[in-house]
C-alpha cells in the first residue's frame, strides 16, 4: 500500500512575510492514526492546508504515492479530506443536506451517484434526519459531525481534521471521539485535547514554532512530563 | 447559545401552497407583481380581482386571511413617495388648500399606486412565508438567474447569522465593561469613548468577515470546487403544480384584459 502521507522538508511563509513552517517532515503510512499536538501558532493549521494543496510551500509533498502538483490537485482533494476547526468555515451551503452533497457534486459525478455518498455520509455521522436542516440552527457539536460528514461524502481516504473536539461541551466531545474510532480511514487530528490523544492515536507529532520536534508513540511521550511542559501542554 | 434570527420570514406548514414547487411560487409572485405594476391608473375592477386573489392565496396557506394584510403595511412609507401627484398632475380640481390645488386625476393616480403596491407586497409576503429560503434559492437557480447572485444571496443568508452572532458578541463584551464608576458619572463612558468602541468593531467584524470568506473558500476549494457552483437535480414539475401555474396564469391575464379594457 502506498504511503499516506509524506512530506519532506517544508517551508511556508504566509504572504504577509511571517514565516509558519521551517523545515516540516512527515510521513504517515496508511492506516494509521495521527495525533498533531503543540501549542496555539505551531503551524499546524498551516501544515494541514499543504496536504491538499490548498497552500503551497517550498517542499515535497506526496499525497497516497502522488506528488502534489497543479495536474493532480483534484484527485489529490478528493483522497484527502480536510476538515477545519470552525465548522462555520465548512458548512456554507443553506442546507445540510446542500453541504454533503456539495464535494461529490464538484468532483463531477452523477447526481445518482452523489445522493448515493450523501446520504451514507450522513447517516455514517449519525445525522440522517438533518438533511433539510440550516446550518445556522444546529449545535456546535452537530455542525463538527456535519462538516466530518461533508469529506465522508467525497469517498476521502485520509482525514485530516483541524481541532475536531475543539469548543464542544462533554457529551457532543464524546459523540466525535466515538464517531471517529468507528471510521476506518487514514487520520491526522490536531488537537489540545490529550484524552481524545490517549484513547484514539497511538502515535504523536509535536509540533511548535513552525518544526516537528518530537515524533513518536503517545504512550511514551504522555509519561514525559517535561517534554509535554516544554511546549504547553498539559495532562488532566 | 442565544443566537439572531434575522431574517427567517419562513413559517413551517404543509399547506397547499406551502408543497408548490418554489419555481412556480417564484414565477407566480413576480408574475403577479409585474401584472399589478403594468394596470393603469384607475383600473378598480382589476385592483379589486388581484385583492380577491391575495385573500384567497392567504386562505390557502392556513395562516389565515389577516396574516399578510397586517404586514403588508410595511409598503405604505414606500408609496408616501408618490405624495405629491395629488397636487402636481394638471386635470379637474377635487379640492383647493390655499394655493394648492388638488385635481382628481392625480388623486386616482396616487391611490392607484398605493393599491398597486400594497397588493405587490401583500403577495411577496405571502411568498416568502410559505417558501423555506434555501428553497427560494434553488427556485431562482432553477429558473435561470445568474448563478454568481444566487451564490451571493445564499452566501448573505448563510452568513449573515454568523456575523450578526459576532457583532453581538462584541457588543456585550462593550456592555460588560462599561459599568457605572463613580456615583454621578454616566455608565457607558463618554460619547467619545463610546464612538470609538463602535469604531473598532466595524473594524474588527470587516476584519474577521475578511479572514471568514478566505477560509471558506479554501474550505469550498478543498472539496472540489473550481469556480463554477453546480447545481443538484432539478425535479419535473407536478400536475399539480403545472395545474396551479396555468390557473395563475389565466386568471392574471383575465385580469390585465379587464384592467386594460374596461
Ligand atoms: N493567514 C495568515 N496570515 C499570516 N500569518 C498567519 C496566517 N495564518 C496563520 N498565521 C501565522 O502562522 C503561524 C502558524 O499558525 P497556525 O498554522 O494557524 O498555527 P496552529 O494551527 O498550530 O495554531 C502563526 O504564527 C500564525 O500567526
Ligand atoms: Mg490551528
Amino acid at each position: 500500500m502506498p504511503i499516506a502521507v509524506e512530506v519532506q522538508d517544508l517551508h511556508f511563509k504566509y504572504p504577509d512575510g511571517h514565516g509558519a513552517l521551517f523545515g516540516v517532515s512527515l510521513r504517515i503510512e496508511t492506516g494509521e492514526r495521527v495525533a498533531l499536538v503543540g501549542p496555539n501558532g505551531a503551524g499546524k493549521s498551516t501544515l494541514m492546508l499543504h496536504l491538499n494543496g490548498i497552500l503551497q510551500g517550498e517542499g515535497a509533498v506526496r499525497v497516497a504515492g502522488r506528488a502534489l502538483g497543479n495536474g493532480n490537485l483534484g484527485q489529490v482533494r478528493a483522497t484527502v479530506g480536510l476538515v477545519f476547526q470552525d465548522p462555520d468555515d465548512q458548512l456554507f451551503s443553506p442546507t445540510v443536506y446542500e453541504d454533503v452533497a456539495f464535494g461529490p457534486l464538484h468532483m463531477g459525478l452523477a447526481l445518482d451517484e452523489v445522493r448515493q455518498r450523501s446520504q451514507a455520509a450522513l447517516k455514517a455521522v449519525g445525522m440522517e434526519a438533518y438533511g433539510p436542516r440550516v446550518s445556522h440552527h444546529l449545535s456546535v457539536g452537530e455542525k463538527k459531525r456535519i462538516a466530518i460528514a461533508t469529506v465522508l461524502s467525497m469517498d476521502a481516504q485520509i482525514l485530516v481534521l483541524d481541532e475536531p473536539t475543539a469548543g464542544l461541551d462533554p457529551r457532543a466531545r464524546r459523540g466525535i471521539i466515538n464517531l471517529l474510532r468507528g471510521l476506518p480511514q487514514t487520520i491526522l487530528a490536531s488537537t489540545h485535547d490529550l484524552i481524545l490523544v490517549r484513547e484514539l492515536f497511538p502515535r504523536m507529532v509535536i509540533m511548535d514554532q513552525g518544526r516537528v520536534v518530537a515524533d513518536g508513540p503517545t504512550t511514551r511521550f504522555l509519561a514525559d512530563q517535561a517534554l509535554l511542559e516544554a511546549h504547553g501542554l498539559e495532562l488532566p | 447559545m442565544l443566537h439572531i434570527d434575522l431574517a427567517d420570514q419562513y413559517r413551517r406548514g404543509s399547506s397547499r401552497v406551502h408543497r408548490l414547487d418554489p419555481r412556480v411560487k417564484l414565477a407566480g409572485a413576480v408574475l403577479f407583481i409585474v401584472v399589478a405594476s403594468a394596470l393603469p391608473a384607475g383600473a378598480w375592477g382589476a385592483y379589486g380581482l388581484l385583492f380577491a386573489a391575495t385573500l384567497v392565496v392567504a386562505a390557502l396557506t392556513g395562516l389565515g386571511a389577516g396574516f399578510a394584510l397586517k404586514r403588508s403595511f410595511v409598503a405604505l412609507p414606500f408609496a408616501l413617495a408618490a405624495i405629491s401627484l395629488p397636487f402636481t398632475v394638471a386635470g379637474r380640481p377635487l379640492a383647493q388648500f390655499g394655493p394648492l390645488v388638488v385635481s382628481v386625476e392625480g388623486t386616482v393616480r396616487f391611490a392607484s399606486i398605493l393599491i398597486k403596491s400594497w397588493l405587490s407586497v401583500q403577495m411577496a409576503i405571502v411568498m416568502t412565508f410559505t417558501t423555506a429560503f434555501p428553497d427560494l434559492l434553488w427556485g431562482l437557480r432553477a429558473l435561470r438567474l445568474p448563478p454568481a447572485l444566487v451564490a451571493i444571496v445564499s452566501f448573505m443568508y448563510r452568513y449573515l447569522f454568523v456575523l450578526a452572532d459576532e457583532a453581538l458578541r462584541l457588543m456585550r463584551a462593550r456592555a460588560s465593561r462599561s459599568g457605572a464608576g463613580a456615583p454621578g458619572r454616566r455608565a457607558g463612558g463618554s460619547l467619545w469613548w463610546r464612538g470609538k468602541v463602535a469604531g473598532g468593531m466595524v473594524g474588527n467584524l470587516t476584519l474577521r468577515a475578511f479572514e471568514r470568506s478566505e477560509r471558506i473558500h479554501a474550505s469550498m476549494t478543498a472539496r472540489g470546487f473550481q469556480g463554477e457552483i453546480r447545481m443538484l437535480a432539478t425535479p419535473v414539475l407536478t400536475d399539480r403544480d403545472w395545474n396551479a401555474l396555468v390557473g395563475w396564469v389565466t386568471f392574471l391575464a383575465m385580469t390585465a384584459l379587464i384592467g386594460f379594457v374596461f
